[in-house]
């Protein structure tokens, strides 16, 4: 057993089984149908929550402009390729001696068409997590960022398992143009993509040797999953291996190239899921037309009884998850999964179809539905430099990066590396159950997450800005009111609300040091304003807005979304 | 005493030559390799306990100067209790304390207490949040500061906190605050010396169930249950904390109804636990008593009585039960607030913010059932602005604690006050790490030590002062505790001196010189008329 197939055999026994038993705590039985409910932050601040990493606030002041619908559309809307990441390691140290890029690309511009190169690879990579970690901080007002980290998950690979850069940068580059498109169209592109045909053995599978990787994953993994309907048999993993025989690498150009001689040009039959269909071998160079008949067969593969492929149910459950609840009881599944999968089916495999269709369901503003997902490592950390504003903007791109690059570092001690998921099956936090998601937050985690946190309120964390909590607290509907500012907070930070009590215990603590009268913050805030620079009554109010922000994300609230 | 601890505290004053272990014991003189004997942190089971009262304390009614009754019934006839009603102190006619206070009399006149007057610092601030600051952070008046002062002697103890820790030497929290959040006070020159993973708070809301239910029956409160009892496991403390806690049976009866005596429990039940911890810090609130601070038919009741009555039953019932659990001798305690109040009492029966005030520091052993400095001398005509002056700057008094009881080297002490600061003793020499020959400020009570001529004056004025030598200083403030100016700040022969003060430019009024020479100060009224 190779070390891929020990990863995927740990991943089997791991892997999602579809419908999850009803547990005590209380589902609900609001429908897929429209919100039509108030139009308020509360859903806004949900919706952002759920659907980019934290909500800022003024992206929550945007979209209270527009009606839900427009809100939904706006975000779902699929952006334009970002620019690539560029050379930000010229002049780094290397053997001892200041690095000069082989291949001539100047400092800022992008790397991404040089050939490989051995010393520059490492250099490469940090440049592009680095960048992937920007286009997160900087994701606008778009599900796109999410979406990415969705299908990352979705179609693993890992940077660790294949060490060049050219092939990890293709791989990202096809899951972000494929991220709000056809879901089809991308199941036949990540087949031919290069670092997933390294990943899952694809372009050592031949007639002489199949491989059965990558059949495998395909059907058990990326369309058809593992739920008790996904009855495809190990025939057919066998019969969709060879059908994928002869796709390999040209290593120079990066892209798969299809050897004809490696193709098994036998006829391919399949059991009774995928209809008895039999894939006719074709020969010569349209050997590979045959995955177009293999992605055809797939996307139909149902059970008796079921009224939809599989696969529809199967990525709606996911997408579910991912945004909603890792729970699914049977009445989501009558309500919520299969409407869903309707609409997949009839957009001809559109993802934005049921993705709309969800984040504009009163199913999705149903408050019963807020503040049940533990934040994962990069929703934790993207979602609170986004929420106070971390600027990081510096004349030297280089320091930019490295900035970047220690924000990926903090994610990676949380436990979830961009990049590299522990596996063929992405992070277990999003199938493992019955925990899910509460598998984030361990006695290692937990206590990382806040000293970091902790930190850069106060202080900068490495390259990290400290939060401007001043900023912050000028965003904030009325300063001057100490009521005001503990109600604004605890909205913005928190998904769960805080009682009347524990309110009056933050003002009063907090933002009146022990005192009564709420007076003594409003003269403090207005002493403030009259002149900005007078440092020692900046630090007055600043000090005490620290120590009110400290205490609320260290709250087990704060963990949640 | 452990046997390092012994080594530690004796070495220093040892003369002549000694056997320990074979060791000529007046080597371990030489620090480096005492420092290496005994770790580099002071070795000593001393704990400081801070009693925060938020809100400014009204000093004059707490601890009354009686020699001052008359101008003191002139200004504040509204709420000023009845001579006859305040509680007298053995060996003093002069100062008393307010009737509720009847614990802390009775520590005092069994020497386990110790009055500081007139605590302040120059320039003070009357606004509670700035107040604060520089009460937490030890900062001048114009000066903001990041790092709290007990944050930077923490720092200066365990200067990696908090990688490596807890560990074999330092299994415990630092510091602990109870019953709110961590104090300023604590935080150190990179994290919070009383958080980190420990947040203290959540130890008090533990024990005292305070926080918002999680509904088990709704997904998000099973989510969040489910962070919670993680952040329980992970309090790297919290087992420490509760075993001590839990180890400790025969507390005695605290009062009830007493949010402040809760507080204390809970430390003296962590001391008792085994606890290392070496600062405490536990408060009470409502001391912003701008109106109706005395009930209007009996001035001894009312709101400031019932805070009166609150502090002092929660103290006494702390040393008792130290005492009881066999602690009593190895804790210090002090009382602080943001400031005291104004000496003129407003028409509604309050008073508003003020300067300087007094504080107890109590103890075993503390130096106790002494004054320190004298009662404020209080003018026939007082002005709603005039203050009480000051006599010793706050951070004398954090210093002295630094110093003698938790056995801060003065090297350090200067890193951590971040200026050389009067030394006022306060600690039994017997206890004391620093086992220098305590000269009592009050015994020179009735010295004059600093006087003026003319007074009152117009212009200028000849400032005569007695120096034992040494470092002295005289300063000028004005009523609301602002400073004029440093007259004489130098190295002196002993002998008496004269200064002239050139008061032109000044507005007529109340004003007053300070002098301070080594453990002595004293504090002289002038007038500027026209």
């Amino acid at each position: 057993m190779d070390r891929k197939s020990f990863l995927t055999a740990q991943a089997a026994q791991a892997k999602p089984n579809g419908i999850k038993q009803l547990n005590k705590t209380a589902r609900t039985n609001s429908t897929i149908t429209p919100y039509a409910g108030v139009w308020g932050e509360t859903q806004i601040i949900q919706l952002l929550k759920r659907a980019t990493f934290g909500a800022k606030i003024s992206d929550i002041a945007y979209f209270k402009t527009k009606t839900m619908s427009q809100c939904v559309d706006e975000l779902v809307t699929p952006l334009a390729a970002p620019s690539p990441p560029v050379n930000n390691y010229e002049g780094k140290t290397f053997n001892g001696n200041p690095f000069v890029d082989p291949d001539g690309i100047a400092k800022g511009a992008t790397w991404v068409n040089a050939p490989y190169n051995n010393d520059a690879n490492g250099f490469r990579e940090n440049s592009m997590k680095s960048w992937w970690v920007s286009l997160m901080l900087n994701q606008g007002r778009s599900v796109t960022e999410k979406m990415v980290l969705f299908w990352h998950n979705h179609f693993s690979t890992e940077i660790n398992s294949y060490n060049d850069v050219r092939y990890n940068f293709k791989y990202l580059a096809t899951i972000r143009q494929y991220a709000l498109g056809d879901f089809k169209a991308f199941v036949k592109a990540i087949s031919l993509d290069p670092m997933m045909l390294r990943y899952l053995n694809g372009f050592v599978n031949t007639k002489n040797a199949p491989d059965e990787n990558y059949g495998r994953e395909l059907q058990e993994l990326f369309v058809c999953g593992k739920g008790p309907n996904s009855q495809y048999t190990e025939d057919d993993v066998k019969a969709a291996a060879k059908v994928l025989t002869g796709i390999n690498i040209n290593n120079t150009t990066v892209t798969y190239n299809f050897i004809s001689a490696n193709h098994d040009t036998a006829n391919k039959t399949f059991s009774p899921f995928y209809n008895n269909t039999v894939i006719t071998g074709q020969t010569g160079a349209a050997g590979i037309n045959e995955l177009d008949s293999l992605i055809l067969m797939l996307f139909a593969g149902k059970s008796n009884g079921q009224a939809l492929p599989e696969a529809a149910y199967f990525i709606s459950r996911k997408l579910y998850r991912w945004f909603v609840y890792y729970d699914i009881d049977a009445t989501t599944e009558t309500n919520i999964i299969a409407p869903m999968a309707q609409a997949f089916y009839s957009a001809n495999w559109d993802i934005t179809a049921p993705l709309k269709l969800l984040l504009k369901s009163e199913h999705f503003y149903d408050i019963l539905n807020f503040g049940c997902q533990i934040k994962s490592p990069v929703d934790y950390t993207i979602g609170a430099l986004r929420e106070f504003n971390t600027v990081i903007q510096n004349a030297d791109i280089a320091v930019n990066y490295d900035t970047w690059y220690t924000v990926y570092a903090l994610m990676v001690a949380f436990q979830q590396a961009i990049g590299d998921p522990p596996n063929v099956a992405g992070w277990p936090a999003y199938y493992q159950a019955p925990q899910y998601n509460e598998i984030w937050v361990n006695t290692d985690t937990l206590p990382k997450r806040s000293q970091v946190m902790d930190t850069l309120v106060t202080n900068n964390y490495g390259l990290i800005p400290a939060f401007d909590v001043i900023a912050f607290a000028d965003a904030l509907s009325n300063p001057a009111d100490p009521n005001a500012m503990v109600s604004d907070t605890l909205k913005y930070l928190l998904r769960i609300d805080i009682s009347q009590v524990n309110r009056d215990y933050i003002k009063t603590t907090y933002l009146l040091t022990g005192q009564t009268n709420d007076i003594y913050w409003t003269q403090a805030w207005n002493l403030f304003n009259v002149d900005r620079t007078n440092t020692i009554n900046k630090n007055v109010v600043k000090s005490r807005l620290q120590q009110m922000i400290k205490y609320i994300i260290d709250l087990a609230e704060y963990q949640i979304a | 005493m452990k046997r390092r601890d012994f080594i530690r505290n004796a070495a220093p004053v040892i003369a002549a030559p000694a056997l320990l272990n074979g060791y000529t014991v007046k080597a371990f003189g030489a620090s480096p390799f005492l420092d290496a004997l005994t770790a580099a942190t002071a070795n000593t089971d001393h704990v400081v306990v801070m009693i925060q009262l938020s809100g400014g304390n009204d000093g004059l009614n707490m601890v009354i100067p009686l020699d001052q009754y008359g101008n003191l019934a002139n200004a504040r006839s509204n709420i000023l209790i009845p001579s006859n009603k305040v509680l007298s102190l053995t060996g003093t006619t002069a100062t008393g304390l307010h009737p509720s206070m009847t614990g802390l009399q009775s520590m005092y006149n069994n020497g386990k207490v110790k009055i500081v007057q007139g605590v302040s610092y120059p320039s003070p601030s009357f606004s509670h949040f700035r107040a604060t600051d520089i009460w937490t952070s030890a900062s001048d008046s114009n000066q903001s500061l990041n790092t709290g002062w007990m944050g930077r002697y923490l720092g200066t103890e365990y200067p990696n906190f908090p990688s490596g820790y807890p560990n074999a030497t330092m299994p415990d929290p630092l510091a602990i605050q109870i019953g709110s959040s961590v104090s300023p006070a604590f935080m150190g020159p990179a994290v919070s010396m009383g958080m980190a993973i420990s947040n203290p708070n959540s130890f008090y809301n533990i024990v005292n169930n305070v926080q918002d239910t999680a509904d088990l029956s709704k997904p998000w409160g099973k989510e969040l249950s489910y962070v919670r009892t993680v952040a329980k496991q992970t309090q790297a403390y919290l087992s420490v904390i509760k075993t001590a806690a839990q180890s400790v049976t025969g507390q005695l009866t605290y009062p009830a109804n007493n949010r402040l005596a809760d507080q204390l429990k809970i430390v003296a039940q962590l001391i008792k636990g085994g606890l290392k911890t070496r600062m405490y810090l536990v408060s009470i609130g409502g001391f912003d008593t701008h109106s109706a601070q005395v009930d209007a038919t009996d001035f001894t009741k009312g709101a400031h009585a019932n805070l009166m009555l609150q502090l002092s039953d929660a103290i006494k019932a702390f040393t008792d039960d130290c005492q009881n659990l066999g602690v009593g001798d190895r804790v210090v305690g002090m009382t602080f607030s943001e400031f005291g109040r104004r000496i003129k009492s407003n028409a509604s029966g309050g008073t508003d913010h003020g300067s300087a005030a007094p504080l107890f520091v109590f103890g075993n052993k503390v130096d106790g059932g002494k004054i320190v400095g004298n009662n404020p001398t209080i003018a026939g005509t007082v002005s709603v602005n005039d203050n009480v002056p000051m006599q010793y700057d706050f951070r004398s008094v954090y210093s002295t604690i630094l110093s003698h009881w938790l056995c801060v080297k003065p090297s350090d002490l200067n890193t951590i006050m971040l200026k050389n600061f009067q030394d006022l003793g306060l600690i039994q020499s017997s206890a004391s790490c620093m086992p220098t020959g305590i000269h009592e400020a009050n015994q020179k009570a009735g010295i004059n030590l600093i006087s003026n001529y003319p007074n009152p004056f117009v212009s200028s004025t000849t400032i005569t002062f007695t120096t034992e030598g040494g470092h002295t200083m005289v300063q000028i403030f004005d009523m609301m505790g602002r400073e004029i100016t440093t007259l004489v700040n130098r190295e002196y022969e002993a002998g008496t001196y004269t200064a002239w003060f050139d008061a032109t430019g000044l507005a007529p009024g109340n004003y007053y010189a300070r002098l301070q020479n080594g453990f002595n100060q004293q504090v002289r009224n002038m007038s500027i008329v026209r």
